[in-house]
């Protein structure tokens, strides 16, 4: 199999989808003819039709709404969004109605909301948004949020295929730049699970989408300092896949968590306390995180830069960490 | 088009409004004696619409019922013992206690989708069902509730919106209770019928009295009919009033007297009555024998309710996620080979009628400027803005240069400041300005 880039990978795991099963549908905006605004559902009317791939007047609440229902038909409805930011229009839809319904009323939501997110583009303050810790705090949802093509494929296949609501946040920055094989056949990766991508022994970095491979790079230069980082790749935000965390945790005695998400109320925190909770005899010093500022996502690649962790950052931070 | 029901039909209609209010009174009653967990709230008045609506709907049909609306359950199927027990929040109830009130839903066998408080998001919602409904070749409709109150919500909108631009089989009452909790809608709206807000999209609406039971189920059955038959959505404004406070807790000191005066002279039940008495459907006995079997059937229902338990503290941890609890199915009503492919492949490409130009414009342009303001939906068109080949056919005429304005004196200054003296007297602000080579 040829490399390909996540934006390959995600338009497969639809085709593939949509194949495999009539009761998959895709909903959005401009997902039609124009293909979305990223080219994710490129192709996808020709192949399955005006009934399959529907096009949606620029109203994200309805959006949302009409994949509800139609999940409640037991079809199983993937909608974009055209950038992740808009999801805040539909916040209410999201939140009350579709994460509340199996709960409360026993009705399954099948559904996937995906969009481009994450910032590095340069896109400005409303088309760079991290909103994922917004969803954490909704139980009923599943949150993923992907770092390679593989990932991005296998994890949008599982989605569609899962009985519960589930976000599916694809960064942007990474959709044209890394290429990768991808396993042939109905390749499939599991909801929940984190995956550590470097093995070490003297501390732990934790971090997902574009930050996972920032981190990488970052364990390589600290590698060469004689720093040995294990790297875990969450790809999964909730479910929160606590047996790897606290395992690494116990192994490496030293965490940092790296998002590119704002800080206050960042998953860092969240991990944090999960860690004190199960691992707090094994930490040797403080839990650090490198974050993005609590400000927007700001426009001027100066700006933004300074807003953004980067490798140097996050080596700054291992490097402290490792001293105690 | 009038639907003549027949006499059965008929004593059903009385049949389903009754028992709404009788369990409603009833619950009142609980309510009084705190066994009711939480608010209540009345759809007393109400009573026609909730069950005129629904009864002109098939059982394949799709409803999802915003509070008022228990008449509409009933008339769906849902035993009164499955409302006493979501009111007093018991493990029997439909929701095992998790939420209250009519927030519940029955997808495999009365096909109902449960409300949440948040206005209108029902109607996106709605709209999805009837197009999977379509997508699957089901033949059904989706019906939903609106208040006045809730028709000022975005997701109303959108969700109309999308309605319209896919011609969904849906169908909305907006049922008007002139309150949306203690604001009279005629500050919340300004057109004087809530339906004229369908012209906005394009798709039919109607007007019904919502007290006359037969004129709601006619309108309703000629909506259901035609969304059936895939002429898009249909919106129906039934006109009522809500006879009581927004909930329990609620007075309503606000309503003026005379207004629960005149819509009590309009009690839905009591001209139903009327209607069947004088039309010789029924007779005193045939009354006397339906109410008596409302109060058993609501005896036994409530009964139940109060010897039902509390749910286990446990079961606060169970249900967030679907973890195989569910086997989620399509109920395939056309052969999937039409949308798989190669059967359901196209050509992506737009076809579009017209380039979007403001065709009628020379038209308009002739016609005599129309009056403005007034309703919506009956005010002519309007020419906003005249396309350059009809401004070159009448030039403007040519204006006199305006007076540069005086500006306004700043606070505390006077006609002394020397601002005001340039600006009234052009020839001082001539002496006062710098030449070419900024000599004063």
């Amino acid at each position: 199999m040829a490399p390909i880039t996540m934006i390959e990978g995600i338009r497969q795991a639809m085709f593939e989808e949509m194949d495999r099963d009539p009761a998959v549908v895709a909903i959005g905006e401009d997902i039609g003819v124009y293909g979305g605004a990223f080219k994710a559902t490129e192709g996808l009317i020709a192949r399955f039709g005006r009934e399959r791939v529907i096009e949606t007047p620029i109203s994200e609440t309805a959006i949302v709404g009409a994949a509800c229902g139609m999940s409640f038909l037991g079809l199983r409805p993937v909608a974009e969004m055209q950038f992740i930011d808009f999801i805040a229009c539909c916040f209410n839809q999201v939140t009350n109605f579709v994460a509340k319904s199996h709960y409360l009323w026993g009705a399954p939501v099948p559904m996937v909301i995906r969009g481009p997110s994450g910032g590095g583009v340069h896109g400005g303050p409303f088309h760079s948004a991290n909103p994922e810790m917004y969803f954490m705090h909704t139980p009923g949802l599943k949150i993923i949020y992907p770092s390679t093509p593989s990932d991005a494929k296998g994890l949008l296949k599982s989605a569609i295929r899962d009985n519960n609501p589930v976000l599916f946040f694809e960064h942007k920055f990474l959709y044209r730049r890394i290429k990768e094989e991808v396993p042939a056949g109905d390749h499939l990766v599991p909801i929940g699970k984190a995956i550590v991508r470097r093995e070490g022994g003297d501390l732990t970095i934790i971090s997902y989408a574009a930050m996972a491979h920032t981190a990488m790079e970052a364990a390589e230069q600290l590698a060469k300092e004689g720093i040995n980082a294990e790297v875990i790749d969450l790809r999964t935000l909730l479910p929160l896949d606590r047996e790897t965390i606290l395992a690494s945790v116990k192994k490496t005695n030293k965490l940092l968590v790296v998002h590119e998400d704002t800080r206050t109320g960042g998953i860092a925190g969240e991990i944090a306390a999960l860690v004190c909770e199960g691992a707090f005899e094994d930490l040797d010093g403080p839990i650090a995180r490198v974050t993005a500022l609590d400000t927007p996502v700001p426009y001027a690649p100066t700006l933004e830069e300074r807003f953004l962790p980067n490798t140097e950052k996050v080596v700054a931070a291992a490097r402290e960490l490792a001293k105690y | 088009m009038s639907h003549p029901l027949t006499r059965e039909q008929n004593l059903e209609l009385y049949y389903f409004m009754q028992l709404n209010r009788q369990l409603e009174e009833r619950m009142v009653r609980l309510f009084r004696q705190n066994k009711i967990v939480g608010g209540l709230y009345s759809s007393l008045g109400q009573e026609a619409v909730s069950v005129g609506t629904c009864y002109a709907l098939e059982k394949r049909d799709w409803i999802a019922p915003m509070i008022r609306n228990i008449g509409a359950l009933l008339v769906k199927g849902v035993p009164p013992r499955d409302i006493f027990t979501q009111h007093m929040a018991k493990y029997t109830s439909p929701t095992q206690g998790k939420d209250g009130t009519s927030h519940f839903g029955d997808l495999k066998v009365r096909h109902i989708v449960s409300p949440i408080s948040m206005l209108g998001d029902l109607i996106p919602v709605m709209t999805g069902v009837a197009m999977a409904g379509r997508y699957l070749g089901q033949k059904i409709v989706a019906l939903t509730w609106i208040g006045d109150g809730g028709s000022s919500t975005g997701a109303f909108h959108e969700g109309l919106g999308l309605a319209a631009s896919q011609r969904a089989a849906f169908v909305l009452i907006v049922e008007n209770n002139q309150w949306a909790y203690s604001t009279p809608v005629s500050r919340q709206v300004p057109v004087k019928n809530l339906a004229d807000r369908a012209v906005a999209y394009g798709i039919r609406s109607w007007i019904v009295d919502g007290n006359d039971v037969t004129a709601v189920y006619n309108a309703t059955k000629e909506a259901v009919d035609e969304c059936r038959a895939g002429r898009g959505p249909a919106l129906i404004e039934v006109k009522t009033m809500r006879m009581r406070g927004h909930a329990q807790h609620d007075p309503a000191e606000y309503v003026p007297k005379e207004m629960f005066e005149y819509w009590k002279a309009r009690d839905p039940i009591a001209q139903f009555e009327k209607y069947l008495t004088e039309n010789k459907i029924w007779d005193a006995k045939t009354k006397s024998e339906i109410d008596a079997r409302i109060e058993r059937e609501l005896d036994v229902e409530q009964k139940f309710a109060e010897e039902s338990p509390m749910p286990p503290p446990e079961l606060a941890e169970e249900g967030v996620y679907c973890e195989g609890c569910h086997t989620i199915e399509a109920d395939w009503k056309r052969s999937k080979a039409e949308v798989t492919p190669p059967g359901c492949s196209i050509d992506p490409a737009w076809s579009l009628k017209d380039f979007g130009a403001f065709a009628e414009v020379a038209t308009l342009a002739k016609q005599p400027a129309a009056p403005g303001g007034g309703n919506g939906a009956k005010t002519p068109k309007r020419v906003l803005a005249a396309p350059a080949k009809l401004a070159a056919k009448q030039p403007l005429p040519a204006q006199e240069p305006e007076e540069p304005s005086v500006p306004r004196v700043p606070f505390g200054r006077g006609p002394k400041d020397k601002s005001v003296r340039q600006a009234q007297n052009p020839r001082d602000r001539h002496q006062n300005s710098r030449d070419k080579q900024g000599r004063r």
